[in-house]
Protein backbone atom coordinates (compact mmCIF):
# COMPACT_ATOMS: atom_id res chain seq x y z
CA UNK A 1 0.00 0.00 0.00
CA UNK A 2 1.19 3.54 -1.11
CA UNK A 3 1.14 4.69 2.85
CA UNK A 4 1.67 8.27 1.78
CA UNK A 5 -1.38 8.67 0.22
CA UNK A 6 -3.15 6.41 2.40
CA UNK A 7 -2.00 8.95 5.23
CA UNK A 8 -3.68 11.75 3.70
CA UNK A 9 -7.21 10.22 4.51
CA UNK A 10 -8.40 12.31 7.21
CA UNK A 11 -7.03 15.49 5.20
CA UNK A 12 -9.12 14.16 2.15
CA UNK A 13 -11.66 13.52 4.38
CA UNK A 14 -12.29 17.35 5.74
CA UNK A 15 -11.67 18.12 2.09
CA UNK A 16 -14.57 16.60 0.82
CA UNK A 17 -16.80 18.33 3.13
CA UNK A 18 -15.35 21.39 2.71
CA UNK A 19 -16.01 21.86 -0.95
CA UNK A 20 -19.60 20.24 0.35
CA UNK A 21 -20.00 23.03 2.86
CA UNK A 22 -19.19 25.93 -0.15
CA UNK A 23 -21.88 24.76 -2.20
CA UNK A 24 -24.51 24.51 -0.02
CA UNK A 25 -23.39 28.24 1.32
CA UNK A 26 -23.58 29.85 -2.35
CA UNK A 27 -26.59 27.87 -3.33
CA UNK A 28 -28.14 28.89 -0.24
CA UNK A 29 -27.47 32.66 -1.14
CA UNK A 30 -29.11 32.38 -4.76
CA UNK A 31 -25.53 31.84 -6.56
CA UNK A 32 -25.52 29.39 -9.68
CA UNK A 33 -22.66 27.16 -9.93
CA UNK A 34 -20.83 27.31 -13.15
CA UNK A 35 -18.21 25.30 -14.98
CA UNK A 36 -16.18 26.98 -17.92
CA UNK A 37 -12.83 25.89 -19.77
CA UNK A 38 -10.14 25.10 -18.43
CA UNK A 39 -7.69 25.26 -21.75
CA UNK A 40 -8.09 28.75 -23.20
CA UNK A 41 -6.60 30.84 -26.20
CA UNK A 42 -5.31 33.66 -23.62
CA UNK A 43 -5.08 34.14 -19.62
CA UNK A 44 -5.22 37.32 -18.56
CA UNK A 45 -1.70 39.36 -19.07
CA UNK A 46 -0.67 39.45 -15.25
CA UNK A 47 2.96 40.49 -14.85
CA UNK A 48 3.90 37.80 -12.57
CA UNK A 49 1.42 34.63 -13.13
CA UNK A 50 2.66 32.21 -15.91
CA UNK A 51 0.22 29.82 -17.50
CA UNK A 52 1.13 26.42 -18.84
CA UNK A 53 1.09 25.97 -22.67
CA UNK A 54 -1.60 23.14 -23.56
CA UNK A 55 -1.55 22.61 -27.22
CA UNK A 56 -1.70 26.35 -28.86
CA UNK A 57 -3.46 26.98 -26.08
CA UNK A 58 -2.95 27.75 -22.31
CA UNK A 59 -3.98 25.82 -18.94
CA UNK A 60 -6.08 29.03 -17.48
CA UNK A 61 -4.40 30.41 -14.40
CA UNK A 62 -8.04 31.46 -13.03
CA UNK A 63 -11.10 30.90 -14.27
CA UNK A 64 -11.54 34.97 -14.41
CA UNK A 65 -12.11 35.77 -18.37
CA UNK A 66 -14.48 33.43 -19.10
CA UNK A 67 -16.61 34.10 -15.24
CA UNK A 68 -16.63 37.57 -16.52
CA UNK A 69 -18.14 37.12 -19.84
CA UNK A 70 -21.20 35.03 -18.22
CA UNK A 71 -21.72 38.40 -16.08
CA UNK A 72 -21.71 40.35 -19.09
CA UNK A 73 -24.15 38.38 -20.51
CA UNK A 74 -26.91 38.82 -18.08
CA UNK A 75 -25.55 36.18 -14.71
CA UNK A 76 -25.38 38.03 -12.09
CA UNK A 77 -24.47 35.48 -8.79
CA UNK A 78 -21.90 32.64 -10.41
CA UNK A 79 -18.96 30.81 -8.63
CA UNK A 80 -16.81 27.88 -9.78
CA UNK A 81 -14.78 25.47 -8.38
CA UNK A 82 -11.67 24.53 -10.50
CA UNK A 83 -8.47 23.33 -10.97
CA UNK A 84 -5.96 26.01 -12.13
CA UNK A 85 -2.52 25.71 -12.95
CA UNK A 86 0.43 28.24 -13.01
CA UNK A 87 4.23 27.60 -14.14
CA UNK A 88 6.78 27.54 -11.92
CA UNK A 89 4.89 28.12 -8.56
CA UNK A 90 6.18 24.69 -5.47
CA UNK A 91 6.75 25.60 -1.95
CA UNK A 92 4.75 24.30 0.72
CA UNK A 93 1.78 26.71 0.24
CA UNK A 94 2.29 26.43 -3.65
CA UNK A 95 1.29 23.71 -6.10
CA UNK A 96 1.34 24.17 -9.85
CA UNK A 97 -2.33 22.49 -10.07
CA UNK A 98 -4.39 24.18 -7.09
CA UNK A 99 -8.44 24.15 -6.54
CA UNK A 100 -9.54 27.51 -7.00
CA UNK A 101 -13.37 29.11 -5.47
CA UNK A 102 -14.17 31.81 -7.60
CA UNK A 103 -17.38 33.83 -7.47
CA UNK A 104 -18.70 36.70 -8.84
CA UNK A 105 -21.48 39.29 -7.36
CA UNK A 106 -23.04 41.86 -9.85
CA UNK A 107 -23.97 45.53 -7.68
CA UNK A 108 -21.65 44.39 -5.00
CA UNK A 109 -17.98 46.46 -4.60
CA UNK A 110 -14.75 44.82 -2.47
CA UNK A 111 -16.49 45.50 1.06
CA UNK A 112 -19.37 44.21 0.03
CA UNK A 113 -17.48 40.78 -0.72
CA UNK A 114 -14.89 41.25 2.51
CA UNK A 115 -18.14 40.75 4.55
CA UNK A 116 -19.63 38.21 1.91
CA UNK A 117 -15.94 36.14 2.63
CA UNK A 118 -16.31 36.66 6.20
CA UNK A 119 -19.64 34.68 5.83
CA UNK A 120 -18.30 31.75 3.85
CA UNK A 121 -15.39 30.93 6.04
CA UNK A 122 -17.43 31.35 9.33
CA UNK A 123 -20.54 29.19 7.61
CA UNK A 124 -17.92 26.37 6.87
CA UNK A 125 -16.19 26.17 9.82
CA UNK A 126 -19.62 25.92 11.66
CA UNK A 127 -20.78 23.05 9.02
CA UNK A 128 -17.07 22.01 9.88
CA UNK A 129 -18.03 21.89 13.59
CA UNK A 130 -15.07 24.02 14.05
CA UNK A 131 -17.19 26.75 15.80
CA UNK A 132 -15.86 30.21 16.14
CA UNK A 133 -12.44 28.85 17.16
CA UNK A 134 -9.67 26.93 15.16
CA UNK A 135 -6.19 26.47 15.87
CA UNK A 136 -3.36 26.10 13.38
CA UNK A 137 -0.29 25.35 14.09
CA UNK A 138 -0.70 25.78 17.68
CA UNK A 139 -2.13 29.41 17.15
CA UNK A 140 -5.99 29.83 18.18
CA UNK A 141 -7.86 32.34 15.42
CA UNK A 142 -10.72 33.54 16.28
CA UNK A 143 -13.05 33.73 13.60
CA UNK A 144 -16.36 35.95 15.06
CA UNK A 145 -16.66 38.92 13.39
CA UNK A 146 -15.80 41.58 13.07
CA UNK A 147 -12.71 40.67 11.01
CA UNK A 148 -10.21 43.51 11.55
CA UNK A 149 -9.47 45.52 7.84
CA UNK A 150 -6.14 47.24 7.68
CA UNK A 151 -5.28 49.29 4.12
CA UNK A 152 -1.76 48.19 2.70
CA UNK A 153 -0.19 51.66 3.57
CA UNK A 154 -1.34 51.42 7.08
CA UNK A 155 0.23 47.90 6.97
CA UNK A 156 3.43 49.50 6.02
CA UNK A 157 3.85 52.58 8.65
CA UNK A 158 2.41 49.41 11.48
CA UNK A 159 5.02 47.04 10.38
CA UNK A 160 7.98 47.87 7.78
CA UNK A 161 10.57 50.33 8.24
CA UNK A 162 9.40 52.53 5.26
CA UNK A 163 6.21 53.46 4.01
CA UNK A 164 4.53 51.85 0.68
CA UNK A 165 5.58 54.66 -1.13
CA UNK A 166 9.22 53.74 -0.15
CA UNK A 167 9.18 50.24 -0.93
CA UNK A 168 7.46 50.93 -4.40
CA UNK A 169 10.27 53.31 -5.38
CA UNK A 170 13.04 50.84 -4.64
CA UNK A 171 10.95 48.28 -5.90
CA UNK A 172 11.09 46.35 -2.51
CA UNK A 173 6.89 46.02 -2.02
CA UNK A 174 7.24 42.26 -2.53
CA UNK A 175 10.55 41.41 -0.32
CA UNK A 176 9.02 44.07 2.55
CA UNK A 177 5.72 42.24 2.43
CA UNK A 178 6.85 38.91 2.81
CA UNK A 179 9.26 39.33 5.24
CA UNK A 180 7.76 41.94 7.35
CA UNK A 181 4.26 41.77 6.93
CA UNK A 182 2.47 39.02 6.12
CA UNK A 183 3.79 37.51 9.19
CA UNK A 184 1.79 39.65 11.50
CA UNK A 185 -1.80 39.30 9.59
CA UNK A 186 -4.57 37.16 10.77
CA UNK A 187 -2.68 35.74 14.07
CA UNK A 188 -5.36 36.54 16.30
CA UNK A 189 -8.43 36.62 14.14
CA UNK A 190 -8.74 36.46 10.36
CA UNK A 191 -7.51 40.30 8.98
CA UNK A 192 -8.23 41.87 5.29
CA UNK A 193 -5.69 43.40 3.66
CA UNK A 194 -6.66 46.21 1.29
CA UNK A 195 -6.56 49.32 -1.47
CA UNK A 196 -3.10 47.81 -2.75
CA UNK A 197 -1.38 50.57 -4.79
CA UNK A 198 -2.84 50.78 -8.27
CA UNK A 199 -0.04 48.88 -10.32
CA UNK A 200 -0.63 45.74 -8.54
CA UNK A 201 -4.08 45.23 -9.42
CA UNK A 202 -4.31 44.63 -13.16
CA UNK A 203 -8.06 43.80 -13.60
CA UNK A 204 -9.01 46.01 -10.27
CA UNK A 205 -11.06 49.25 -10.32
CA UNK A 206 -9.13 52.48 -8.96
CA UNK A 207 -10.63 54.06 -5.85
CA UNK A 208 -12.76 57.12 -7.52
CA UNK A 209 -11.23 59.86 -4.42
CA UNK A 210 -7.68 58.17 -4.68
CA UNK A 211 -6.68 56.34 -7.64
CA UNK A 212 -3.32 55.52 -6.62
CA UNK A 213 -4.57 52.54 -5.15
CA UNK A 214 -6.89 49.44 -6.78
CA UNK A 215 -9.89 48.62 -4.91
CA UNK A 216 -8.17 44.95 -3.94
CA UNK A 217 -8.04 42.88 -0.68
CA UNK A 218 -6.60 39.90 0.28
CA UNK A 219 -7.94 37.68 3.30
CA UNK A 220 -5.17 36.36 5.51
CA UNK A 221 -5.18 33.91 8.74
CA UNK A 222 -3.02 32.76 10.65
CA UNK A 223 -0.44 33.96 8.05
CA UNK A 224 -1.75 32.28 5.09
CA UNK A 225 -3.11 34.45 2.42
CA UNK A 226 -6.42 32.62 1.00
CA UNK A 227 -8.08 35.20 -0.87
CA UNK A 228 -7.95 38.16 -3.31
CA UNK A 229 -10.87 39.83 -4.29
CA UNK A 230 -11.70 43.59 -6.21
CA UNK A 231 -14.08 45.70 -7.61
CA UNK A 232 -13.95 44.57 -10.76
CA UNK A 233 -12.69 47.77 -13.61
CA UNK A 234 -15.68 47.58 -16.30
CA UNK A 235 -14.01 49.87 -19.00
CA UNK A 236 -12.95 48.30 -21.23
CA UNK A 237 -10.38 50.73 -23.16
CA UNK A 238 -8.56 50.98 -19.66
CA UNK A 239 -8.15 46.85 -19.79
CA UNK A 240 -6.98 46.71 -23.17
CA UNK A 241 -3.97 49.81 -21.88
CA UNK A 242 -3.20 47.28 -18.68
CA UNK A 243 -3.17 44.41 -20.76
CA UNK A 244 -0.92 45.38 -23.54
CA UNK A 245 1.71 47.64 -20.70
CA UNK A 246 1.93 44.11 -18.61
CA UNK A 247 2.53 42.27 -21.61
CA UNK A 248 5.13 44.53 -22.82
CA UNK A 249 6.65 44.16 -19.32
CA UNK A 250 6.04 40.14 -19.64
CA UNK A 251 7.79 40.00 -22.72
CA UNK A 252 10.82 42.44 -21.51
CA UNK A 253 11.28 39.53 -19.01
CA UNK A 254 11.67 37.04 -21.93
CA UNK A 255 8.40 35.47 -20.53
CA UNK A 256 6.43 33.57 -23.00
CA UNK A 257 3.78 35.71 -24.94
CA UNK A 258 0.03 35.69 -24.98
CA UNK A 259 -2.70 36.38 -27.08
CA UNK A 260 -4.87 39.90 -25.96
CA UNK A 261 -8.09 38.17 -24.99
CA UNK A 262 -9.97 40.45 -27.37
CA UNK A 263 -13.70 38.28 -27.38
CA UNK A 264 -13.59 39.29 -23.13
CA UNK A 265 -12.65 43.18 -23.69
CA UNK A 266 -15.02 42.88 -26.58
CA UNK A 267 -18.02 42.01 -23.89
CA UNK A 268 -16.01 43.88 -20.96
CA UNK A 269 -18.17 47.33 -21.22
CA UNK A 270 -21.41 45.14 -21.42
CA UNK A 271 -20.63 43.99 -17.71
CA UNK A 272 -22.57 45.32 -15.24
CA UNK A 273 -20.46 46.90 -11.60
CA UNK A 274 -19.41 43.61 -10.03
CA UNK A 275 -17.18 41.82 -7.71
CA UNK A 276 -14.96 39.01 -8.07
CA UNK A 277 -12.65 36.95 -5.51
CA UNK A 278 -10.36 33.84 -6.03
CA UNK A 279 -10.15 31.78 -2.90
CA UNK A 280 -7.49 29.17 -2.43
CA UNK A 281 -9.26 26.05 -1.75
CA UNK A 282 -6.01 23.97 -0.65
CA UNK A 283 -5.25 26.45 1.72
CA UNK A 284 -8.05 26.64 3.33
CA UNK A 285 -8.38 23.09 4.04
CA UNK A 286 -4.76 23.53 5.28
CA UNK A 287 -6.05 25.33 7.78
CA UNK A 288 -9.08 22.89 8.79
CA UNK A 289 -6.45 20.00 8.58
CA UNK A 290 -3.73 22.09 10.82
CA UNK A 291 -1.87 20.98 7.94
CA UNK A 292 1.37 22.87 7.57
CA UNK A 293 2.11 22.10 3.79
CA UNK A 294 0.06 22.32 1.24
CA UNK A 295 1.46 18.48 0.28
CA UNK A 296 -0.68 17.52 3.18
CA UNK A 297 -4.12 18.07 1.52
CA UNK A 298 -4.29 16.73 -2.13
CA UNK A 299 -4.22 13.44 -3.31
CA UNK A 300 -1.31 13.60 -4.88
CA UNK A 301 1.79 15.91 -5.60
CA UNK A 302 3.41 16.65 -8.93
CA UNK A 303 6.43 14.55 -7.56
CA UNK A 304 3.76 11.69 -7.06
CA UNK A 305 2.47 11.26 -10.07
CA UNK B 1 26.74 29.58 -11.81
CA UNK B 2 23.60 28.41 -10.46
CA UNK B 3 19.89 29.86 -11.49
CA UNK B 4 17.54 30.31 -8.21
CA UNK B 5 15.55 27.53 -9.55
CA UNK B 6 18.54 25.46 -7.95
CA UNK B 7 17.99 26.41 -4.51
CA UNK B 8 17.92 23.67 -2.34
CA UNK B 9 19.10 22.82 1.43
CA UNK B 10 22.45 21.48 1.16
CA UNK B 11 23.74 23.75 -1.60
CA UNK B 12 26.63 25.70 -1.12
CA UNK B 13 27.07 29.57 -2.64
CA UNK B 14 29.35 32.14 -2.35
CA UNK B 15 28.50 35.25 -0.87
CA UNK B 16 31.16 37.84 -0.43
CA UNK B 17 34.09 35.94 -1.14
CA UNK B 18 33.08 33.07 1.45
CA UNK B 19 31.34 30.06 1.41
CA UNK B 20 27.65 29.70 2.84
CA UNK B 21 25.60 26.88 3.15
CA UNK B 22 21.54 26.87 2.54
CA UNK B 23 20.07 25.68 5.47
CA UNK B 24 16.31 26.68 5.23
CA UNK B 25 14.47 27.32 1.71
CA UNK B 26 11.25 28.51 1.28
CA UNK B 27 9.70 29.40 -2.51
CA UNK B 28 6.89 32.33 -1.59
CA UNK B 29 4.78 34.75 -3.89
CA UNK B 30 2.80 37.65 -2.58
CA UNK B 31 -0.75 38.17 -4.25
CA UNK B 32 -0.28 39.47 -7.59
CA UNK B 33 3.81 39.64 -7.07
CA UNK B 34 6.67 38.36 -8.12
CA UNK B 35 8.17 34.72 -6.89
CA UNK B 36 10.79 35.27 -4.04
CA UNK B 37 12.95 32.43 -2.88
CA UNK B 38 13.47 32.79 0.97
CA UNK B 39 16.75 31.47 2.27
CA UNK B 40 18.65 31.03 5.21
CA UNK B 41 22.77 30.80 4.98
CA UNK B 42 24.88 29.47 7.03
CA UNK B 43 28.42 30.80 6.53
CA UNK B 44 30.89 27.94 6.77
CA UNK B 45 33.75 29.71 8.10
CA UNK B 46 32.50 31.10 10.79
CA UNK B 47 29.42 29.49 11.20
CA UNK B 48 26.79 33.02 11.13
CA UNK B 49 23.09 32.59 10.00
CA UNK B 50 21.87 35.26 7.50
CA UNK B 51 19.02 35.52 6.22
CA UNK B 52 18.57 36.13 2.03
CA UNK B 53 15.65 36.69 -0.25
CA UNK B 54 16.35 36.31 -3.89
CA UNK B 55 14.36 36.69 -6.80
CA UNK B 56 13.18 34.57 -9.92
CA UNK B 57 15.99 35.21 -12.37
CA UNK B 58 18.77 35.90 -9.93
CA UNK B 59 22.17 33.49 -10.25
CA UNK B 60 24.29 32.57 -7.46
CA UNK B 61 27.58 31.46 -7.52
CA UNK B 62 28.93 28.17 -6.35
CA UNK B 63 31.26 28.19 -3.51
CA UNK B 64 35.03 27.34 -4.15
CA UNK B 65 35.42 24.34 -2.49
CA UNK B 66 37.91 21.57 -2.47
CA UNK B 67 36.09 17.88 -2.17
CA UNK B 68 37.98 15.01 -0.80
CA UNK B 69 36.76 11.66 -0.68
CA UNK B 70 36.71 10.72 3.15
CA UNK B 71 35.72 8.06 5.66
CA UNK B 72 34.09 8.62 9.11
CA UNK B 73 35.79 7.50 11.77
CA UNK B 74 34.34 8.09 15.40
CA UNK B 75 33.26 11.49 16.99
CA UNK B 76 34.97 12.54 20.97
CA UNK B 77 34.32 15.95 22.79
CA UNK B 78 31.76 17.43 19.68
CA UNK B 79 35.05 16.79 17.08
CA UNK B 80 34.12 14.33 14.16
CA UNK B 81 37.05 12.60 12.91
CA UNK B 82 37.28 11.74 9.57
CA UNK B 83 40.47 9.78 7.18
CA UNK B 84 41.67 10.37 3.53
CA UNK B 85 41.69 6.81 2.57
CA UNK B 86 44.17 7.50 0.12
CA UNK B 87 46.97 9.43 2.98
CA UNK B 88 45.86 8.32 5.76
CA UNK B 89 45.59 11.61 6.90
CA UNK B 90 43.09 12.63 9.45
CA UNK B 91 41.10 15.84 10.19
CA UNK B 92 39.01 16.79 12.73
CA UNK B 93 35.35 18.71 12.14
CA UNK B 94 33.76 20.19 14.53
CA UNK B 95 29.66 19.17 15.02
CA UNK B 96 28.19 22.71 14.58
CA UNK B 97 30.63 23.08 10.97
CA UNK B 98 29.08 19.82 10.36
CA UNK B 99 25.09 20.34 10.61
CA UNK B 100 22.85 18.14 9.58
CA UNK B 101 25.12 15.90 8.72
CA UNK B 102 26.23 14.72 11.53
CA UNK B 103 22.56 12.75 11.58
CA UNK B 104 23.66 10.26 8.82
CA UNK B 105 27.39 9.86 10.34
CA UNK B 106 27.54 6.02 10.60
CA UNK B 107 31.26 3.66 11.39
CA UNK B 108 33.33 4.10 8.27
CA UNK B 109 30.66 6.09 5.72
CA UNK B 110 32.51 7.50 3.19
CA UNK B 111 31.80 11.00 2.01
CA UNK B 112 33.15 14.08 0.72
CA UNK B 113 34.93 16.30 3.03
CA UNK B 114 35.00 20.13 2.14
CA UNK B 115 37.81 22.01 2.13
CA UNK B 116 37.97 25.81 1.66
CA UNK B 117 41.12 27.35 1.66
CA UNK B 118 43.18 24.24 3.09
CA UNK B 119 40.79 23.82 6.27
CA UNK B 120 38.09 20.83 6.60
CA UNK B 121 35.00 23.19 6.61
CA UNK B 122 32.46 20.48 6.61
CA UNK B 123 31.17 17.50 4.15
CA UNK B 124 28.80 16.23 1.91
CA UNK B 125 26.44 13.31 2.91
CA UNK B 126 24.93 10.96 -0.13
CA UNK B 127 21.16 12.33 -1.12
CA UNK B 128 20.06 8.70 0.78
CA UNK B 129 21.44 7.00 3.49
CA UNK B 130 20.44 3.27 4.96
CA UNK B 131 20.02 3.33 9.21
CA UNK B 132 18.86 1.19 11.41
CA UNK B 133 15.41 2.10 14.22
CA UNK B 134 16.84 1.56 17.42
CA UNK B 135 14.09 3.25 19.48
CA UNK B 136 10.84 3.28 18.56
CA UNK B 137 7.86 5.38 20.75
CA UNK B 138 4.54 3.25 21.76
CA UNK B 139 1.67 3.99 18.81
CA UNK B 140 -1.86 3.91 19.44
CA UNK B 141 -3.84 3.21 16.84
CA UNK B 142 -6.29 5.96 15.50
CA UNK B 143 -3.87 8.56 17.17
CA UNK B 144 -5.14 11.21 14.06
CA UNK B 145 -3.74 14.15 15.70
CA UNK B 146 -0.03 13.28 14.45
CA UNK B 147 -1.30 12.77 11.26
CA UNK B 148 -0.63 8.98 11.46
CA UNK B 149 2.79 9.14 12.09
CA UNK B 150 5.12 8.21 14.42
CA UNK B 151 8.56 9.58 16.02
CA UNK B 152 11.85 7.01 16.07
CA UNK B 153 15.60 7.40 16.97
CA UNK B 154 18.32 6.16 14.39
CA UNK B 155 21.48 4.68 15.15
CA UNK B 156 23.15 7.97 14.85
CA UNK B 157 21.08 9.17 17.37
CA UNK B 158 18.92 11.10 14.91
CA UNK B 159 15.07 11.30 15.47
CA UNK B 160 12.16 11.83 12.64
CA UNK B 161 8.79 11.15 11.81
CA UNK B 162 8.52 7.38 10.03
CA UNK B 163 4.49 5.59 8.98
CA UNK B 164 3.14 3.41 12.19
CA UNK B 165 4.35 0.37 10.62
CA UNK B 166 7.99 1.04 10.92
CA UNK B 167 9.31 -1.68 13.89
CA UNK B 168 12.64 -1.50 16.15
CA UNK B 169 15.44 -3.23 14.42
CA UNK B 170 13.96 -2.11 10.76
CA UNK B 171 16.62 -0.51 8.01
CA UNK B 172 14.97 2.53 6.51
CA UNK B 173 15.75 4.78 3.95
CA UNK B 174 16.15 8.59 4.72
CA UNK B 175 16.25 11.68 1.92
CA UNK B 176 19.29 13.70 3.77
CA UNK B 177 18.58 17.44 1.91
CA UNK B 178 15.09 16.98 4.00
CA UNK B 179 15.86 14.67 6.99
CA UNK B 180 12.71 12.88 6.00
CA UNK B 181 12.02 9.23 5.62
CA UNK B 182 11.39 7.31 2.73
CA UNK B 183 10.97 3.52 2.51
CA UNK B 184 11.66 0.94 4.53
CA UNK B 185 14.59 -1.13 3.23
CA UNK B 186 14.14 -4.93 2.45
CA UNK B 187 17.24 -7.16 4.03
Amino acid sequence: MNWRLASRKRALVIRAAVLQAIREFFIARGYLEVETPQRIPAPAPEAHIDAIPADGWFLQTSPELCMKRLLAAGYPRIFQICHCWREGERGSRHIPEFTMLEWYCAGSDYHGLMDECEALIQSVARRMGYGDKLVYQGKEVELSSPWPRLSVEESFSRYAKVSMAQALECDLFDEIMVRDIEPHLGVSQPAFLYDYPATRGALAHLRPDKPSVAERFELYIAGLELANGFSELTDAAEQRARFLRDETYRRSLGKRPYPIPEKFLAELGEMPPSAGIALGIDRLVMLFVDAASIDEVVAFTPEEL
Amino acid sequence: MYTVSDLRKGLTITIDDEPYIVIAFEFTKPGKGQALYRTRLRNMVNGTIIDRTYRSGDTLEPAALEQRSMQYLYHEGGVYHFMDTQTYEQFGISEEALGDAKNYLIDNLTVDVLFFRGEPIGVNVPNFVNLRVVKSAPWAKGDTSSSDMKTVTVETGYELRVPPFVNEGDLIQIDTRTGTYVTRVKE
